[in-house]
C-alpha cells in the first residue's frame, strides 16, 4: 500500500538478466523526508534496483512506486521531482565539467546559480576542464554538484562517494545535512561506506542476492548488533557454551572471549560472575559488525542459493 | 623491463576481443578473389570471350578508379585486377583494428587498467601492430593458397596475396601513428580514413593518367594502394615492391613508437584544451547536446566529401579531352562507348553508387554515436533527467538524417561546380550532378533505418549495419559485372537507385527506399522504448 509518508515503495522485485538472477524478490520503503542507507555487498542488485527505479529498466515482477507514481510510464513527471548520481560517472568527452553540470540542471528544469557555484568552490573542482580529462573523482564532483544544486525533492545517489578523498567525502556528508536540514528532503542512498551511513542516514536496509535482508531504523539495527567480551576468570565458565545468543566462543588459560547478542548479555554476564571475574574488557556494538556479517554470509551461502535456484 | 614488456600477454588479449571480427573478414577477404575465379570462368570461359572481355573493360575509367590497371587478359590477371578494390577495405580494417586496440581503448581507460599490471609503455603499440599484421599476412598466404588451388598459377597467386598483406600492413603501421595524435579514438580514425581516401583518389587519378598515357601516372606510387598494384601478380611480378612497403611499414611504426614514448598516457600530440566554466545559453536541450556531438564528425565528413567531390568533378571534365588527345585506339573506344558525354557519366555514376556507399556509413556512424552514449552511461544521466526516450533517440535521429543529406548535397554541388567550370556549364552540370547525388538519399536513409533498427532491438549488432552496407555495394558491383543472378544483384540497395546520369528518373523504387527506412526507424524507436537499458 502506497502512503503519503512514502517516497519509495518497491515490493517482490525480480529481475534477471539472462542466467543471472540480479534482483530476487526485493523490498524497499523509503519514507518522505529521511535519508535511507542501501547496503549489500557487490553484485547484491543495488544498482539494477535504482534502475528500475529511474524507469531505465523493468522489473520482471513486483511492484514499484516512487513519489506516488509509476517509474516506467510516467518518467517525465517524476524526473522533474529527483535528481541522480549514478555510481559509475562518464562525462562527455567534449563538454567541459561546468558545461555538463548546468545542462543536467536545466534538463532537470533549472538550478540554483548561486548554489551551484558554491559546491562548486566546496568541492573544489575546476568546472572548465574537458571531461574525458577528469579524473574519477572529479566526474564523480561533477555529477554531485549536478544534483544537490538541484531543488528536487528526492535524490537518488548510487555509490556517490566512490573516488572522492576523504577530505571530500567530509564535504560531501555536511552538504547532504545541510541539504536535507533546510528542505526536509528524501535521499537514498546506497554505499559500502559504513562511516558514511552510520553518519548521515536514519534507515538503512540492507540486501544480498537481490534480497532485502535487513532492514529498519539505526537503534533497531543497533539492537541485532552484538557486544565483544574479553574476560580474564578465576575459575572455568562452562555454562557459557551452551548460552544461546554466544557466539565465537573461544577460551584458554583463564581468559574466554565472545561476542554476544544484546538479548543474551544479561545471562551471559552471570556465568562469568559466578565463575569469578578478574578483569573484563568489553567492546560496545557496532553497526560495521553487523554489515560485515551480512556481506561476509552472502559468500558463505551464496553457493547453496545458487543450487536452490537451479532446482 | 624493457619497453615492450608484456606484449604477449596483450597479444593474447587482442586475439581474445578480436576473436571473432578478426577471422570473419580475413575469412571473407580470402573468399572473394576465389569466387572472382569461379565467375570469370563460368561467365568468360575461353581466351576468345576473355579477351573480348579485356578489350571492352580495359577503357572504361570507372573500372579504373575502382579495380586499377588491367595488365592482361589472361585469367589471373583479370581475377587479379577485379580484386584492385579489395585493398581498399584491408587498408581500411587494418587501420580500424589497429586504432580499435590502442587509442579506443586508452581513451576509455581500458589502457590503464592493463597499464598498472607488468606491461610497459609500447606494449598496446606492439600487440596491435603485431597482431594485424599477422592477421594481414594469414590473408595473403590463405588467399594465395586458395588461389593456386584453383589451378592460378603460384608465383601470381603470392603476388597477389602478398599485394594485400603489404597493403594491409602500411595501414596498419598509419594507423598506429594516427592513434597518437589525438586524444580521441574518433579523431584518429578520421584523420585515418582521410589518408585512405586520399591514396584511393590517387591512385584512380594516375591509373587514369597511365591508361591515357598523359599526366601523373606517377601519383599511383604515392600510395600503398598503388603498390599492391605494382607488384603486377600474374603479369610479370615484381618483388622488390615489397621492400619498398616494408622500408615504410620500418619507418612508420619507428615514428608511432618515437610519438608514444614522448606523449602521456590518454594524452595525444594535439592537446584538449580548457572549455567554458559554464554553458552558453543555448545548451539546454537534448537537441542541443546532440548538436555538440554531432557537428565535430559531420563537418569534417562534409568537408571532406566536398573536396572529393571537386577532385572528382575535375578528373571527370579532363577526361573527354585526354582521350581526345590520346590516338586512334582510344578514339575508337570512345566511339564504341557512344560519345564523350557517355563516358563522362560512366565514370561519373559509379562514383555516385560510391558517395551513397560513403554516406550510408556516415548514417551508420551517427547511430553508433547515440549507440555509444548508451553504453558509456551518458545517456543514463540524460534519461534520469524529465527527458524520455524518444526525445533524446529522436535528438541524434535528426543528425543521422542531416549528416549524409548535407554530404550528398555538398558533393554533388562540388563536382557539379569543378564538371561545370571545366566544361563551361554550369548551369547545366551542377543541377544534373547535384540530382544525381541526391537520388541516392533514400537508400542511404534506408541504413539509418536498419542502424535504428537495430539500435531499438539488437542494440548490440548496430555495427552490423556496416556490413549491411558492404554486402548490398559487392553485391551490385561485382554481381552485375559477372552476370550473377539477377535476384543477387537486386539485394543491393545501391542497384535500384535510379542512374541520373545518363538513364532515366525512376520515382517508385525512391518512394518504396523512403518507406522503407521510415518503417525500420519506427520498429527501432518502438523497440527501444521497450527496452532495458543500458544494455553492456
Ligand atoms: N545489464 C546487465 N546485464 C547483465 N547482467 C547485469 C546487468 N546489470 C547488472 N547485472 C548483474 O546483476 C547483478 C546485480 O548488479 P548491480 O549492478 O545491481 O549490483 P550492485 O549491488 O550495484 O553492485 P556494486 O556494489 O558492485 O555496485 C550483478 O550480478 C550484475 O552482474
Ligand atoms: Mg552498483
Amino acid at each position: 500500500m502506497m502512503t503519503e509518508t512514502d517516497a519509495i515503495t518497491m515490493a517482490g522485485l525480480v529481475k534477471s538478466f539472462g542466467p543471472t538472477q540480479a534482483l530476487n524478490g526485493l523490498d524497499l520503503v523509503v519514507r518522505v523526508g529521511e535519508v535511507h542507507g542501501f547496503l549489500g555487498p557487490n553484485g547484491a542488485g543495488k544498482s539494477t534496483t535504482i534502475r528500475i527505479l529511474l524507469g531505465l529498466m523493468r522489473p520482471d515482477a513486483g511492484t514499484a512506486r516512487l513519489l506516488g507514481g509509476d517509474p516506467w510510464t510516467q518518467t517525465g513527471e517524476l524526473h522533474r521531482r529527483l535528481a541522480y548520481v549514478p555510481g559509475d560517472v562518464t562525462l562527455w568527452p567534449n563538454l567541459s565539467g561546468g558545461e555538463a553540470i548546468d545542462l543536467l540542471g536545466r534538463l532537470r528544469g533549472g538550478l540554483n546559480r548561486r548554489r551551484r557555484d558554491e559546491l562548486i568552490e566546496r568541492f573544489d573542482l575546476d568546472p572548465r576542464r574537458k571531461g574525458r580529462t577528469y579524473s574519477k573523482g572529479n566526474r564523480q564532483k561533477v555529477a554531485l554538484v549536478a544534483a544537490l544544486a538541484s531543488d528536487a525533492e528526492l535524490l537518488i545517489l548510487d555509490e556517490p562517494t566512490s573516488g572522492l578523498d576523504p577530505l571530500m567525502e567530509e564535504v560531501f556528508r555536511q552538504t547532504v545535512q545541510e541539504v536535507q536540514r533546510a528542505g526536509g528532503r528524501t535521499v537514498l542512498l546506497s554505499s559500502h561506506i559504513l562511516s558514511e551511513v552510520e553518519a548521515l542516514c536514519d534507515r538503512v536496509t540492507i540486501i544480498r542476492d537481490g534480497r532485502t535482508v535487513e532492514s529498519g531504523t539505526m537503534a533497531q539495527l543497533r539492537h541485532l548488533t552484538r557486544t565483544s567480551i574479553d574476560a580474564e576468570l578465576a575459575g572455568p565458565a562452562d555454562g557459557l557454551a551452551g548460552l544461546p545468543g554466544v557466539h565465537g566462543l573461544r577460551g584458554e588459560g583463564g581468559r574466554v572471549r565472545f561476542s554476544v547478542d544484546a538479548a543474551a548479555l544479561d545471562a551471559a554476564l552471570r556465568q562469568l560472575t559466578a565463575a569469578g571475574v578478574r578483569s573484563l574488557v568489553s567492546r560496545p556494538p557496532t553497526l560495521e559488525e553487523l554489515f560485515l556479517r551480512h556481506y561476509d554470509r552472502a559468500s558463505a551461502s551464496a553457493g547453496g542459493r545458487h543450487a536452490e535456484a537451479a532446482r | 623491463m624493457n619497453a615492450f614488456t608484456g606484449t604477449g600477454k596483450l597479444i593474447r588479449l587482442v586475439l581474445r576481443r578480436d576473436r571473432v571480427l578478426l577471422p570473419l573478414w580475413v575469412a571473407f577477404l580470402c573468399v572473394v578473389p576465389v569466387v572472382f575465379v569461379s565467375a570469370f570462368t563460368g561467365a568468360y570461359p575461353t581466351d576468345e570471350a576473355r579477351q573480348h572481355y579485356y578489350e571492352t573493360s580495359v577503357h572504361t575509367r570507372a573500372f579504373t578508379v575502382a579495380y586499377g590497371l588491367l595488365n592482361g587478359s589472361s585469367l589471373g590477371e583479370l581475377v587479379a585486377w577485379r580484386s584492385g578494390f579489395l585493398t581498399f577495405m584491408v587498408g581500411l580494417l587494418a587501420l580500424l583494428t589497429v586504432i580499435r586496440h590502442t587509442r579506443t581503448e586508452e581513451e576509455a581507460g581500458r589502457r590503464e587498467l592493463v597499464g598498472a599490471t607488468a606491461v610497459s609503455r609500447h606494449a598496446d603499440l606492439a600487440a596491435a601492430l603485431i597482431v594485424t599484421c599477422g592477421a594481414c599476412l594469414v590473408l595473403g598466404l590463405a588467399s594465395a593458397l586458395a588461389l593456386i588451388g584453383q589451378g592460378l598459377p603460384a608465383a601470381g597467386s603470392l603476388a597477389l596475396g602478398l599485394g594485400f598483406t603489404a597493403t594491409g600492413w602500411v595501414f596498419a603501421a598509419i594507423g598506429s601513428v594516427t592513434a597518437q595524435l589525438t586524444t580521441g579514438a574518433g579523431g584518429a580514425r578520421a584523420i585515418g580514413v582521410t589518408v585512405l581516401g586520399i591514396a584511393i583518389i590517387l591512385r584512380g587519378a594516375g591509373d587514369i593518367a597511365a591508361q591515357v598515357g598523359d599526366g601523373p601516372a606517377w601519383a599511383s606510387w604515392l600510395t600503398p594502394l598503388g603498390w599492391a598494384e605494382a607488384l603486377r601478380p600474374y603479369s610479370g611480378e615484381r618483388w622488390w615492391v615489397l621492400a619498398l612497403a616494408a622500408a615504410v611499414v620500418a619507418a612508420l611504426s619507428a615514428l608511432a613508437v618515437a610519438l608514444s614514448a614522448r606523449r602521456d598516457l590518454g594524452s595525444g600530440m594535439f592537446q584538449a584544451r580548457l572549455g567554458p566554466a559554464g554553458a552558453g545559453p543555448r545548451l539546454s536541450s537534448p537537441l542541443a547536446l546532440a548538436w555538440r556531438l554531432h557537428r565535430g564528425p559531420m563537418i569534417s565528413r562534409v568537408v571532406g566529401l566536398a573536396l572529393v567531390g571537386l577532385v572528382v568533378g575535375a578528373m571527370a571534365a579532363s577526361l573527354g579531352t585526354l582521350m581526345d588527345n590520346s590516338g586512334a585506339a582510344a578514339r575508337q573506344a570512345l566511339a564504341r562507348l557512344g560519345g564523350p558525354g557517355t563516358l563522362v557519366d560512366q565514370f561519373l555514376t559509379p562514383m555516385m553508387v560510391m558517395l551513397g556507399l560513403i554516406c550510408a556509413c556516415f548514417a551508420i556512424q551517427a547511430t553508433l554515436l547515440l549507440r555509444n552514449e548508451e553504453r558509456d552511461g551518458r545517456a543514463e544521466a540524460l534519461l534520469a533527467t524529465p527527458v524520455n526516450r524518444l526525445r533524446w533517440a529522436g535528438s541524434h535521429f535528426v543528425f543521422t538524417l542531416l549528416g549524409p543529406a548535407l554530404g550528398v548535397v555538398a558533393f554533388g554541388a562540388a563536382a557539379g561546380l569543378a564538371h561545370g567550370l571545366n566544361t563551361g556549364a554550369v548551369a547545366r552540370e551542377l543541377p544534373r550532378l547535384l540530382s544525381a547525388a541526391l537520388v541516392q538519399l533514400p537508400a542511404v536513409w534506408l541504413f539509418t533505418g536498419i542502424a535504428f533498427a537495430l539500435f531499438g532491438l539488437l542494440p548490440r549488432l548496430v555495427a552490423g549495419a556496416f556490413a549491411a552496407a558492404v554486402v548490398s555495394m559487392l553485391f551490385g558491383w561485382v554481381g552485375g559485372e559477372l552476370q550473377l543472378d539477377q535476384w543477387v544483384v537486386d539485394l543491393s540497395v545501391f542497384e535500384h537507385v535510379p542512374k541520373l546520369l545518363g538513364g532515366d528518373m525512376a520515382i517508385t523504387p525512391l518512394l518504396i527506399m523512403t518507406a522503407a527506412a521510415a518503417a525500420l526507424v519506427a520498429i527501432g524507436l518502438a523497440g527501444f522504448g521497450r527496452r532495458d537499458m543500458p544494455t553492456p
